[in-house]
């Protein structure tokens, strides 16, 4: 049974609490953003209303008090994912501008032509796009592991495409779109074998498994924030401390510099390297509260309950006539994505809206994934803590609805 | 009929639905209705993207009126395109570029409208009127 208090975790959440379309809101859009815990709406108003100042370089009391908030965050993100210092943790605007980080800063100087760099098909496009930009610049030669019709990475005709040549291994660690957990350990190993570095898109894996980079051994992690109950538009990465001191800076700015004259500047060190201007501080403060409370929780305890949710969903949806869960990988995160046969996602999507049900409809954002299944998008559930089997009910009543409807 | 009677058709047929249930229903069966577009103008060039459905757009020119015909993968969508063209299909160009379509407000439908990048809707209005715009620019350079 599970250890959690649902009923009490629901109440921390104000935005639960409303009707849409004239029905209880049932939000089952987890996997593209998880909704706020009232401590983290907390912790941004109580920045704003208590401490506001610009941080690094007051000497004032309020620009203290914010400057110690800041790192007492980066802090919190370093024991989170058990990072040996919290110099290696880098604050980003989310998943998307850590992977594009990377490939314009280690990407551009170490990465020359014919280097090849690998990811999945089940990647998000944010793990593709930087990686295909870097290749065109570079005469790279992007190469992507096949995965089986159960959304499984081949892990055989991964290790083939391995050689010298392989410079960069970028992986999702859990697919948005399918739910499948990739064996990341046996990925970065193989990577490393060869002499490449590795990369673990980790923005679906923080608010379900529990991340430690030293017994991953990962040379750089991504992460946003808002899939971790945490504030949008910003995240972090991780990286190796001898590759971030390596890389050449990306942005130029404010803080980012030692000294600048017209003649030549030099640059900071880690983390202040990669953060040039003003950060984002306010989302910065809240994403500490925001790991605080998974950990009081504990990652473990909500990892058990989703899997409940999941476990629950899978066998009341896969009842349904005429309904093909897409990605059925033994190991999978709370995603639940499916295909309804004559019925196009959209129309799904729309229907249930209808019914007060948020879920997400298309192709999540792996057009190349969609292109695998030969498929133009899915229909997707995602289950967070604070979700429920009646929720699950709903959605099957739902959808028995949007047959009637369509069909 | 004018473009404006055609609407004021349409808001009072949805005043007939108290409910949403209702007002899909009578979405979707228009959506089921409208004859499929031939393959032949199934063409990347009159593809409208939205980003869940394509929609299809083919216009052409007959006597000073324009005529749409028009197709999407998704029903609801389809639906809502077989509206528009109801009440713009057949119509003079000048018309429909300076038709005021206040019936998607009225029936309940902007915030479709309102989400473009999940649906070509938008879009799609927008390359009606460019359509009407081009075949009176080219009626001007001919005459
Ligand atoms: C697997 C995966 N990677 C990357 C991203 C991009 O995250 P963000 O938009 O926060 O940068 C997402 C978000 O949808 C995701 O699910």
């Amino acid at each position: 049974m599970s250890q959690i208090n649902i009923n009490k975790v629901r109440e921390q959440f104000p935005i639960l609490h409303q009707e849409v379309n004239g029905k209880p809101l049932v939000y089952f859009d987890n996997a593209a953003t998880t909704q706020k815990p009232q401590v983290v709406i907390d912790a941004l108003s109580g920045y704003y209303s208590g401490y506001n100042a610009n941080i690094h370089r007051g000497i004032h009391y309020l620009a203290e008090k914010a400057t110690s908030a800041f790192e007492a965050s980066r802090k919190s993100i370093q024991e989170f994912l058990n990072a040996p210092s919290s110099d290696e943790i880098i604050f980003t605007y989310g998943t998307t501008d850590g992977i594009n980080l990377i490939s314009n800063t280690y990407g551009r100087a170490f990465l020359s032509e014919g280097d090849e760099i690998i990811i999945s098909t089940m990647e998000h496009h944010s793990n593709i796009v930087p990686w295909q930009m870097l290749c065109e610049e570079k005469g790279c030669v992007l190469k992507v592991i096949p995965i089986s019709d159960d959304g499984e990475l081949l892990m055989d005709e991964y290790h083939q495409m391995l050689s010298e040549k392989t410079k960069i291994v970028s992986v999702v660690y859990a697919s948005n779109a399918l739910g499948t957990i990739n064996p990341v350990k046996e990925i970065i190993d193989a990577a490393h074998s060869v002499g490449a570095v590795a990369i673990i898109d980790a923005a679906q894996a923080t608010s379900h498994i529990k991340i430690d980079v030293q017994s991953l051994d990962v040379d750089f992690i991504c992460f946003s924030a808002h899939k971790l109950y945490g504030p949008t538009g910003m995240g972090a990465l991780f990286g190796k401390r001898e590759l971030l001191e390596k890389m050449p800076p990306w942005r130029g700015g404010g803080e980012m510099i030692k000294e600048v004259s017209f003649d030549k500047t030099t640059y900071n060190e880690i983390p202040y390297k990669f953060e040039a201007g003003t950060p984002n501080i306010a989302d910065v403060v809240a994403l500490k509260t925001a790991l605080e409370y998974v950990n009081e929780l504990g990652l473990e305890n909500i990892s058990a309950y989703e899997q409940e949710l999941l476990a629950y969903a899978t066998d009341r949806l896969e009842a349904i006539e005429g309904l093909k869960i897409v990605g059925k990988a033994r190991e999978k995160v709370s995603v639940i994505s499916f295909v309804m046969d004559g019925i196009h996602p959209q129309d799904i999507g729309v229907l249930l809206d209808q019914q007060g049900i948020a879920i997400r409809t298309g192709h999540h954002c792996t057009q190349p994934l969609m292109q695998r299944f030969g498929i133009v998008g899915t229909s997707r559930a995602s289950f967070a803590v604070y979700n429920t089997k009646e929720e699950v009910d709903l959605l099957v009543e739902g959808l028995a609805k949007v047959k009637r409807f369509l069909l | 009929m004018t473009i404006n009677e055609i609407q004021d058709e349409i808001i009072e047929d949805f005043e007939l639905f108290d409910d949403w249930e209702g007002k899909y229903e009578y979405i979707i069966d228009l959506g089921k209705k409208l004859p499929e577009l031939a393959e032949e103008h199934k063409q990347d060039e009159n593809i409208i993207k939205g980003c869940q459905s394509v929609v299809w757009l083919h216009a052409y020119e007959e006597g000073g009126k324009v005529f749409y015909e028009a197709d999407s993968q998704a029903i609801i969508v389809k639906g809502l395109v077989s509206m528009l063209t109801k009440v713009l299909s057949g119509q003079p160009a000048e018309e429909i570029m300076k038709a005021d379509l206040y019936f998607i407000d009225k029936v309940g439908l902007a915030s479709h409208l309102a989400q473009t990048r999940s649906n070509g809707l938008v879009a799609m209005l927008k390359q009606m009127k460019n359509y009407a715009l081009a075949f009176t620019s080219k009626e001007a350079t001919t005459k």
